[in-house]
């Protein structure tokens, strides 16, 4: 019963959901590998040596591997299944891309986005945007599930790391090609594993206020900034701060929903969060309906107001 | 290219809210609207906007469910898709299901593209196109939003959790669709008219030679936890001072 969980990472570090995903994974199985491919990926083998549970560390190191593209992941990962009863991912965008190649090829129902584990064949998964949740039994004898990582724990550190093992890349030419990239910078901590999230709404009105007035407030907090769907759309913010049943899922220790209507789509990501804060105008706005504190009031007024106060 | 398959399935519309039956056993459909999935209505729109632009001859719209499924078949043809097939069945299909049926017609049909949604937003699975892709040992560019075509290779925009990622391909490939990808048209009631006369075949599931049986046994279906209730603060101050109180900042 050994679980093979492919690693996310940048090619710098290892992401945190990572972690988490290996949390999942002690559920389902008695012995966690985790695979680390791309590009001079010492450093991330090395941190995700030293998560704990983990008991292996296979590092596949190649320049075909660097930007984690999904024929050659997929073809490694379909290689070495055979030797594992499950392959688990973070439901990122890697994993979201990689592991159905790997399913359809294995013959497997893929069980995605899992929020609990019941029992090593039997998951709760949200379904039609977190308005309902599904418990499923897979009657698949190997499994490829991957796990939303706001509803699992980071497996935490430890000091003794996990042995390594160098693999090779199957040789195949690959189809798809990498050709560039645009990454957003950001001073801000990272959306998903933040523990105080400051999102902003269409009612934010241009780019430029809603940086003017919610990033005093995150650096007074020490929050990660997100965003409606509405207000990426408008070019107010960058697409990769879009949380919602479409973008990224958040449950973090402190929500700020500001100008946010609070469209079922936008709950989807969040409202697992343990404190829900909303900021409108409009009283009637939905989402004061998940709201554990509503300000009913202007924006423009109520957010340089709470940053004075936090000085 | 010549020819764009755009597999298309109809869901739950966004707009409704969904209802979960007492008995545990799934989602109430009945009475609801049934409207195409916004990211297979973003997947036709992008075809036809290939097709405008002189990229390709034909785009064929296909859709596996009931009888009922030729509604979004004919709107994607109002659309501009020139086309539709239908595999019919009253089954509940996985996107792995999925996924083999549409090879079964990409099979048959030969296309040079096909542009699916990334997701539907009933079981909200991600699955199909990559499915899809690795079945057809074909490459794959997930969650779109840009696409073009450069010489022979076709060159695809990604929305990646950190920003942007660019790949190019060659043809045939699949590439599924993130919502910024464009902004679906209406349709004009003379294309609506016009669409009703196209060509709608309708095949039956039993003759595509997949086996339709579901892997996954579905146990139950909840509502979510309702939130405790929450209350109004007045202004800024009581709102920091409940957060304190509370611990989180
Ligand atoms: C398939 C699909 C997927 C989707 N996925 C997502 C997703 O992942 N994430 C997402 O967020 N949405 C998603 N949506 C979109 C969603 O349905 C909503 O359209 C969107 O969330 C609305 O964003 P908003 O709340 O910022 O804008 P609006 O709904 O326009 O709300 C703006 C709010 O700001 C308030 N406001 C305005 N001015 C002020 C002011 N000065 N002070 C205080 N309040 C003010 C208004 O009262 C209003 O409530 C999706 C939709 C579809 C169909």
């Amino acid at each position: 019963m050994t679980i093979l969980i492919l690693a996310d990472h940048d090619g710098h570090s290892l992401n945190d959901a990572t972690a988490r995903a290996v949390s999942a994974a002690r559920y389902m199985g008695d012995a966690i590998h985790i695979l680390v491919a791309g590009e001079n990926v010492g450093p991330v083998a090395q941190a995700a040596a030293h998560v704990s549970g983990v008991d292996k560390v296979l590092v596949a190191d190649d320049p075909t591997l660097a930007h984690l593209l999904a024929e050659p992941v997929a073809e490694l990962l379909i290689e070495l299944s055979k030797d594992y009863t499950a392959v688990i991912a973070a439901a990122t965008s890697i994993g979201k891309d990689i592991l159905p190649r790997v399913a359809a090829r294995r013959d497997v129902m893929q069980v995605s986005d899992i929020t609990r584990v019941i029992a090593a064949d039997t998951f709760e998964r949200p379904i039609y945007a977190g308005n309902a949740i599904e418990t499923v039994k897979s009657s698949d004898a190997f499994k490829v599930v991957t796990i939303r990582s706001s509803a699992f724990d980071a497996s935490p550190q430890t000091t003794t790391a996990a042995p390594e093992e160098n693999i090779s890349l199957p040789s195949k030419a690959w189809k798809a090609h990498f050709v560039s990239e645009e990454l957003t910078k950001s001073e801000r901590p990272e959306l998903t594993s933040a523990r105080i999230v400051i999102s902003g709404g269409r009612g934010l009105g241009s780019a430029q206020a809603f940086q003017t007035v919610l990033t005093p407030l995150a650096e007074r907090l020490h929050a990660a900034i997100g965003a409606s769907r509405a207000a990426v759309d408008a070019g107010y913010a960058p697409n990769d701060l879009q949380v919602g049943q479409t973008g990224k899922i958040v449950a973090p220790e402190l929500y700020l929903a500001i100008g946010i209507s609070g469209a079922i789509q936008h709950l989807a990501g969040m409202k697992d969060s343990k404190v829900i804060v909303a900021i409108n105008k409009d009283p009637d706005a939905p989402i004061f309906n998940v709201a554990d504190f509503g300000l009913v009031g202007d924006l423009f007024t109520v957010v340089p107001e709470l940053v004075n106060i936090l000085g | 290219m010549k020819k764009i398959l755009v597999p298309i399935k109809m869901v739950l519309d966004a707009n409704m809210r969904p209802r979960v039956k007492t008995d545990g056993s799934g989602i109430d459909l009945s009475g609801m609207k049934l409207s195409i999935n916004p990211f297979c209505e973003i997947a036709v729109e992008e075809a036809v906007r290939l097709k405008e632009k002189g990229l390709a001859e034909e785009i064929i719209v296909i859709s596996i469910g009931t009888a009922k499924a030729q509604d979004v078949l004919r709107q994607a043809m109002a659309m501009g898709a020139d086309r539709a097939r239908l595999i019919e069945t009253d089954q509940p299909i996985e996107p792995l299901t999925a996924a083999k049926l549409i090879r079964f017609v990409a099979e048959e049909e030969k296309p040079d593209l096909i542009i699916l949604g990334k997701q539907a937003v009933d079981d909200d699975c991600n699955q199909t196109g990559q499915m899809l892709a690795a079945l057809l040992d074909w490459p794959q560019a997930t969650f779109a939003s840009a696409l073009k075509m450069e010489a022979d290779t076709l060159h695809v925009t990604r929305e990646v959790d950190g920003g942007h990622q660019t790949l190019a391909m060659p043809l045939p490939a699949v590439v599924t669709t993130d919502l910024r990808l464009n902004e679906p048209r209406h349709c004009s009631l003379p294309n609506i008219m016009k669409a009703r006369k196209k060509a709608l075949d309708i095949t039956p599931v039993s003759v595509c030679g997949v086996n339709i049986e579901t892997r996954l046994n579905v146990l139950n279906v909840k509502s979510p936890e309702p939130r405790k209730p929450g209350r109004r603060v007045a202004d800024a101050n009581e709102l920091v001072t409940e957060l304190r109180t509370a611990g989180v900042i």
